[in-house]
């Protein structure tokens, strides 16, 4: 086309504002962005399918890779599907203990969507003070879980292992200090005119388009819709806690930026709670459909052994139907749809993914506006990839 | 006079060998193994979809346009404002009466949306 | 003649040395603020680290992509260099004639035009990359340019006016003689010089041309190796020259702080070289931390910064200059009215800023 004016630009896959392996063509006038389409896919692993040929059990560590940023609130919103299908009895401990961990990875979460969209937005110094904090969850995560990003801490029936004592100090500190360090970020973000003059009255979303297109989490909260699923249709022991849902005002992205950092705030209002009534009990449910009885008893006791066998060899067994289960992620409504054929493995899974959704808002919001409110767009909708591509 | 610009032209020289000394001497020490996706155009990976443009849109084409007018008007202030020191009110006032019409003129290019961008 | 050319080369290797250590002032600097310790491992605490780096540069291999006009992609980086380095030539560095290649008495005219001219070799190098990326870089660095060049000029009549000509050893005399510097008389033009020198060396927060989290590494995406090290050196080379032009023109040069007080006349015995680098220093200082704390600007707003705040500010300031030189206004009343203005302007400014 030697004569247009137009650029079809390549944005992605290698890019550094597209946060992996997204993919956008832009149609370009000058530096106005005319045309995006984005392609999807190079992070594509088959999740869905995959989880058709392993059990219940092994589909935990499988879904941990979604959004490994918040791997907690995958694996809770999956053994939420299953638990729902099974009618199991969670005990209040492990409860509490799913909502410590999963309250700690929308922080980590969120933490780490400030720091890469400062660095998306020019600001190289956030991210530091961000990793900071980030760096005390992922210590408390590897005390607990033994791993630092891909935790397979939930169980079906309650979650692997108790929070240690030094576990429980940790986060006490935390919750304790992180106001202070909430601050040390305003400061360097919520009064730099830069900042605000580079995300205010960009990228708008009316209630009405948020709706439409299906956004969820921050994203459609920044519109000004006050819809959140821990408090609209509670779930994991939610309704016991109080907090408040932060809305925006107009749905910009520094909207989006100030509901964020209001959900950080909290969230560590719950966890302290959680820390303050977290009640003593078990962290597993005994009922025999999916009780994995400790191995030295089941080395002991003969009931055990065969218990121990029975479900490490056919795996849980999940009664014939089908399920929705939806939670509130970091990043939005995360689903999970699960067909159960009566057997130890889904007949079929389908992943509600929530920054995959959220990003389809992108092109519309990009439309006219220069490449570098895209990065601004981009960097607000809070995407990860390995939840994208699934 | 020109004897004080000699040393400048001294020093445009051996900037210039610096510049192009420290790019050609790497030569002597650095590796060279091309090959055609090495040296195909940065485009996050991928081939590029369309070549460059031929023509490109300027949306800050009027400003520009100010921009070389300003430019020009600047060229007034210098000898004017060598004799400032010495001159007396006069001086000033007329160079007042300059910088009074071209504000008008910068207040008219921005009523009339001159100094936004076209698009 | 000789000693022409002797000066020449040094100050020029003397400058290619000052780079690389403030490459690793920055780096430290930046990792203070940034709560970590920056580079530790070549030399002690990293000292080495410069060489380290012009090494790995030196030996990486130089990249020129198909499609590119490699003569005027070669030769891109030493225009910028060559306009970052000659303007040194007419720079004194402290007060006797042997701390200045040669002072011509168009200085700053000279000073304004060579640096003007070194964008030239951002467009050509963006342009001749052949990159879709690196172009639009280079547009980028037009529109830079056309923002920040008219408030710059305006900013620095001020102090010309007060000192009668452009030489820039003429200039330091004119504060030495009136016994204030030119800062307190115009801080207006001082804060808007600053802010067109920053957007002039194209650092944060006006780094669009290179932007690397919208347009990778903009106009320089395409250079790797010593081609690319040397737009490096230009870069920096320009901060030190705006820095040295901020100290001649408002900050006295070379004099000591106060120079008008008696009794820290103590303060002497430090060279008068060494007062002259503490104030570059402290504008180095100042880019580092710039960089550490604002978000890159839209390139738009920059040009809206420029015509719609910087502009009038500057003809404000030479107003404000006019007044004091022609009704004979205190000059305490006048320090607190300008002082004032300065404040109101930089606060409006930075109030309407986002709208």
């Amino acid at each position: 086309m030697p004569d247009s004016r137009e650029v079809t630009l390549n944005f992605g896959p290698q890019h550094p504002a597209t946060h992996g392996v997204l993919r956008l063509v832009l149609v370009l006038d000058g530096e106005y962005v005319k045309d995006t389409k984005l392609y999807y896919g190079y992070l594509h692993r088959g999740m869905e399918k995959l989880a058709e040929s392993r059990t219940y059990d092994q589909i935990i560590p499988m879904v941990d890779r979604l959004d490994y940023l918040a791997a907690m609130s995958n694996g809770l919103g999956y053994v939420l599907a299953v638990e729902k299908m099974m009618d199991l009895e969670i005990p209040p401990r492990a409860q509490y203990l799913r909502i410590l961990a999963t309250e700690m990875s929308r922080i980590a979460s969120h933490l780490l969507w400030l720091a890469a969209f400062a660095i998306d937005l020019g600001a190289i110094t956030p991210i530091m003070y961000c990793f900071r904090e980030r760096e005390i969850l992922m210590d408390i995560f590897e005390e607990v879980s033994g791993a630092r990003l891909t935790y397979n801490y939930m169980r079906i029936g309650g979650v692997k292992a108790d929070f240690s004592e030094k576990a429980l100090t940790s986060i006490r500190e935390f919750v304790k200090i992180f106001p202070g360090k909430m601050k040390d970020y305003e400061t360097l973000l919520n009064t730099n005119p830069v900042f605000v003059a580079r995300t205010k009255n960009v990228g708008i979303i009316s209630a009405r388009d948020a709706v439409n297109f299906g956004l969820s989490g921050p994203c459609l909260r920044g519109s000004g819709v006050k819809f959140d699923l821990r408090k609209n249709e509670p779930y994991a022991g939610y309704e016991n806690f109080s907090f408040d849902v932060p809305t925006g005002a107009i749905g910009d992205v520094y909207d989006r930026y100030l509901v964020r950092m209001e959900e950080m705030r909290q969230s560590n209002r719950i966890l302290e709670q959680a820390l303050d009534k977290l009640p003593a009990g078990e962290i597993l449910t005994s009922d025999p459909r999916v009780y994995r009885p400790p191995k030295d008893h089941a080395l002991d006791n003969v009931e055990s052994l065969i218990q121990y066998c029975y479900i490490a060899m056919e795996g849980i067994r999940v009664p014939a139907g089908e399920c929705y289960t939806r939670i509130e992620a970091p990043k939005g409504e995360l689903g999970f749809y699960i067909v159960s054929d009566g057997s130890a493995k889904p007949y079929r899974m389908y992943i509600r993914p929530p920054s995959f959704i959220n990003l389809d808002i992108v092109p519309k919001l990009a439309e006219g506006r220069l490449v570098a409110d895209l990065v601004s767009i981009l960097g607000s909708i809070d995407i990860v990839l390995g939840e994208v591509d699934k | 006079m020109l004897a004080h610009y000699f040393p400048i032209f001294v020093f445009t020289i051996l900037a210039f060998v610096v510049g192009i000394a420290a790019i050609r001497l790497g030569g002597l020490v650095r590796p060279s193994h091309p090959d055609r996706v090495k040296l195909s155009p940065y485009e996050c990976g991928l081939k590029p979809i369309h070549d460059l443009p031929h023509r490109n849109t300027v949306p800050f084409y009027l400003l520009s346009m100010l921009f070389l007018l300003f430019d020009v008007e600047i060229l007034f202030f210098f000898p004017w404002v060598l004799f400032f020191e010495r001159s007396s009110i006069n001086g000033f006032a007329s160079m007042l009466l300059f910088m009074f019409i071209l504000f008008v003129g910068y207040l008219y290019a921005w009523k009339k949306g001159a100094l936004e961008w076209r698009h | 003649m000789i000693a022409t050319i002797m000066k020449t080369v040094l100050m020029v290797n003397i400058l290619l040395v000052v780079i690389a250590y403030i490459t690793w002032a920055e780096r430290k600097i930046l990792g203070r603020m940034q709560i970590r310790h920056g580079p530790m491992r070549v030399g002690w605490h990293g000292l080495l680290q410069p060489i380290a780096d012009g090494v790995k540069l030196a030996t990486k291999e130089l990249i020129v992509p198909t499609g590119a006009d490699s003569l005027l992609f070669l030769i891109a980086p030493v225009i910028t260099l060559v306009f970052a380095l000659v303007p040194f030539a007419v720079i004194p560095f402290a007060g006797a004639p042997v701390w200045q290649i040669t002072d011509v008495n168009i200085g700053l005219l000279f000073i304004l035009a060579a640096s003007s001219l070194g964008m030239y070799g951002i467009v050509i190098g963006g342009w001749s990359s052949n990159s879709k990326y690196s172009l639009m870089g280079a547009l980028r660095s037009v529109a830079q340019m056309i923002s920040y060049e008219v408030p710059l000029i305006l900013a620095l009549i001020g102090p010309v006016m007060l000192s009668g000509s452009f030489s820039m050893s003429k200039m330091v005399a004119a504060q030495e003689q009136a016994g204030y510097w030119f800062i307190f008389l115009q801080p207006l033009a001082f804060v808007v010089f600053l802010i067109s020198g920053v957007a002039e060396t194209n650092r944060v927060p006006f780094d669009m041309v290179e932007a690397e989290g919208e347009l990778v590494c903009g106009f320089h995406t395409e250079y790797s190796g010593m081609a690319f090290s040397v737009f490096f050196l230009a870069e920096y080379a320009n901060m030190i020259l705006i820095s040295a032009i901020a100290t001649l023109c408002f900050l006295g040069g070379w004099q000591r702080p106060f120079p008008t007080v008696g009794f820290l006349s103590f303060l002497d015995v430090v060279p008068e070289i060494v007062w002259f680098s503490l104030k570059i220093g402290f504008f180095l200082f100042l880019y580092i931390w710039l960089r550490a704390t604002l978000p890159r600007i839209r390139y738009d707003q920059l040009m809206y910064l420029g015509w719609k705040m910087l502009l009038p500010v500057v003809l404000l300031n030479i107003f404000l200059v006019g007044l004091f030189k022609f009704y004979s206004i205190p000059l305490l009343i006048y320090y607190l009215i300008t002082f004032f203005t300065t404040v109101g302007c930089v606060a409006w400014c930075s109030k309407h800023f986002y709208e």
